[in-house]
């Protein structure tokens, strides 16, 4: 179950396309992405920026993932339970204290980085399919907790909570649903450039080495336990901020939303985006908002057939998710025009 | 003392169930070290061809004997023509064709038969055994075939050359190449072993859940749980596991105050996972040693 992708760092600034280096291209794709997407909410209808939000969000909770299984190793199908803190968190707050909806997203965050931190612990024991078994039992509890009789006056029970969604701040001539897309890129810019920087820095190096090899690593002098645990804290962070921004944008929070399925959804976003890429979480927001829809269109009584067959087909035509796909069909145009 | 006793005698019984998947887990996992989570649903669907024999007519043990044999083959055919072309893609990608076929099978089972729950008929009869219908003769009956199909398995792996020659794909296929043996083909017929055993079981225990296509779901959970907890590299270890996973969550529900009916997976994988911590290869899973 262990999964050892090249690391990526390095590798690119030798290839050259028509003479430019590959980063270089890979900025201008990323600006020009970026261009796009600031420019999209003015050309197409509300519900579809609403889709856009919540695959943002998702790229993000994806994202939580990946820096847990692509860069450190370890295995979850518990992530639902950190989406679903997150998002309950941002609720409540708005539910009972009035909080600022901005407010909530760093309070989910902390309050799923103090989870994940002390899940991450007694985890770091455990490995591969054990420690999948033991975030398979977070993510199966935690539907039936937030159900709880005793906490009802704050989760609402099975009814979840329904929140009111913000409006455009400062008088900009944005509606309800293009000011929370804006927000949501933003946010994500901002996580997205933190995960980054830690993969680049030295303690994503001690991050990426406890992948490689946990002896080695820990022969080098990190202390191989303190890590993974704050590892674990970090990516229930990240996948707590998107819960939380998933809450704001749906309106809505319910047990039931987040279950196991969505950590399925999560992992399967995971691999097809690329294991140990970044800019794959992006592709894998949208994979899975956007193909289990294509697959209901397809058709309605086999939708779910219809989906396994694409994921089949994805992963036969890309064994290591879009991003591997990617480095190969840029290694062969490098190496067509030089 | 009574209740405890009562409480775990039908925890033996819904555990039977749990140990039947656990067995195929384990079966699976022996030949291509990963956690199949289309198991279930493999087991599922074979338990529809079988339901679907005897509606035209077939009697049941000659449904139950074909089922097997298409299970078999159903399965091997799965790894040559799904598995085999992504042999060296990265382990996760193989997960999400599991996943996948989790996917497939599910939608297929329901769109041919409809998700209306089925009543599925047992060669055993549904008496009650012990006074209080804690356990029927359909459990005693199933946890025997059970057994029974363990012993086989014991004596395939122990004392057949295929049965050696699987044990050697697994363990070191390189090596095991060059001793001569046909490795896809050992993984080919690992699948087809799970596929079968998968279709006994859920023959098995298609009469005390009912037939109907998410039949598998709950139980896949608990079957994974106790072939975890007994240890993936042991058969009978995954059988007890899936005993011990019945009984405890059995008595979580009836003895924890409160949150006992609503937690009582939870608290049983909870348990699970302090075992695990203690135990890291499972009860009786050998833990392997790798040079580093």
């Amino acid at each position: 179950m262990k999964q050892r992708p090249k690391s990526n760092l390095g590798q690119a600034q030798a290839e050259t396309i028509a003479g430019i280096p590959v980063r270089m291209w890979g900025r201008a794709v990323m600006t020009a992405g970026l261009l796009v997407a600031l420019l999209l909410p003015f050309a197409i209808k509300s519900f579809v920026i609403f889709q856009l939000t919540l695959a943002v969000t998702y790229a993000i909770a994806i994202l939580g993932l990946n820096l847990l299984t692509g860069f450190n190793g370890q295995f979850s199908l518990g992530h639902s339970a950190f989406y679903g803190i997150g998002a309950y968190t941002a609720a409540i707050l708005m539910d009972q204290a009035d909080v600022a909806y901005y407010w909530t997203l760093p309070a989910g965050g902390a309050a799923c980085f103090i989870v994940g931190f002390l899940f991450g612990l007694p985890a770091s024991r455990l490995e591969g399919l054990y420690l999948a078994l033991a975030t398979f039992a977070l993510g199966i509890a935690m539907p039936q907790l937030l159900k709880l009789m005793p906490l009802e006056p704050w989760t609402g029970g099975v009814q979840g909570i329904v929140i009111m969604k913000p409006e455009a701040p400062f008088g900009l001539p944005l509606n309800a649903d293009q000011w929370l897309y804006y927000f949501t890129i933003l946010i994500a810019a901002a996580m997205y450039a933190c995960a980054v920087n830690l993969i680049k820095s030295r303690t994503g190096r001690a991050i990426i080495a406890i992948r490689d090899n946990p002896i080695a690593a820990s022969a080098m002098g990190i202390d191989v336990a303190l890590y993974k645990s704050l590892t674990f804290g970090v990516s229930a962070l990240y996948t707590g901020v998107a819960g939380a921004l998933g809450a704001i944008a749906v309106q809505f929070v319910a047990p039931d939303s987040f279950t196991f399925n969505l950590a399925i959804a999560m992992f399967v976003g995971l691999v097809i985006g690329g294991v140990g890429s970044i800019p794959g979480t992006l592709f894998a927001g949208l994979f899975i908002l956007f193909v289990p829809n294509v697959a209901e269109e397809v058709s309605k009584g086999l939708a779910q057939a219809v989906y396994g067959v694409i994921l089949i087909a994805m992963i036969y035509v890309m064994p290591s998710g879009a991003a591997g796909f990617v480095r190969v069909i840029v290694g062969r145009i490098a190496r067509m025009w030089p | 003392m009574e209740l405890l006793a009562h409480q775990v005698l039908a925890g033996l019984a819904t555990g039977g169930i749990y140990a039947c998947l656990a067995l195929a887990i384990v079966m699976i996992y022996q030949a291509i070290h990963h956690l199949n989570f289309a198991q279930g649903e493999m087991a599922m669907f074979s338990t529809f061809i079988a339901w679907q024999l005897m509606q035209w007519g077939v009697p049941y043990w000659v449904a139950f004997s074909a089922t097997i044999a298409l299970s078999f083959v159903a399965g091997v055919a799965i790894e040559r023509l799904l598995f085999r072309p992504i042999h060296d893609a990265p382990a996760l990608s193989h997960i999400v064709v599991f996943i996948a076929l989790f996917a497939i099978l599910n939608s297929l089972a329901g769109s041919i038969w409809d998700y209306n729950v089925k009543s599925f008929p047992s060669p055993f009869g549904s008496r009650s055994l012990f006074g209080d219908g804690l356990m029927s003769s359909h459990d005693a009956g199933m946890i025997g075939v059970m057994l029974f199909m363990l012993i086989l398995i014991y004596l395939f792996f122990r004392h057949t050359r295929i049965g050696l020659a699987m044990r050697a794909a697994a363990a070191n296929p390189g090596s095991a190449r060059l001793a001569g043996i046909r490795v896809g083909w050992m993984n080919a017929l690992g699948w087809g072993m799970a596929a079968a055993i998968g279709a006994v079981a859920g023959i098995m225990i298609a009469p005390a859940v009912f037939l109907d296509p998410n039949m598998m779901i709950g139980i896949l959970l608990y079957g994974f749980a106790g072939a975890v907890l007994g240890g993936l590299t042991s058969p009978g270890g995954a059988v007890l596991g899936g005993f011990a996973v019945g009984v405890i969550e059995n008595l979580v529900g009836t003895f924890v105050p409160y949150v006992g009916k609503e937690l009582k997976l939870t608290i049983a994988l909870i348990v699970i996972v302090a075992v695990l911590t203690v135990k890291p290869s499972g009860l009786f899973g050998r833990s392997i040693v790798t040079r580093v």
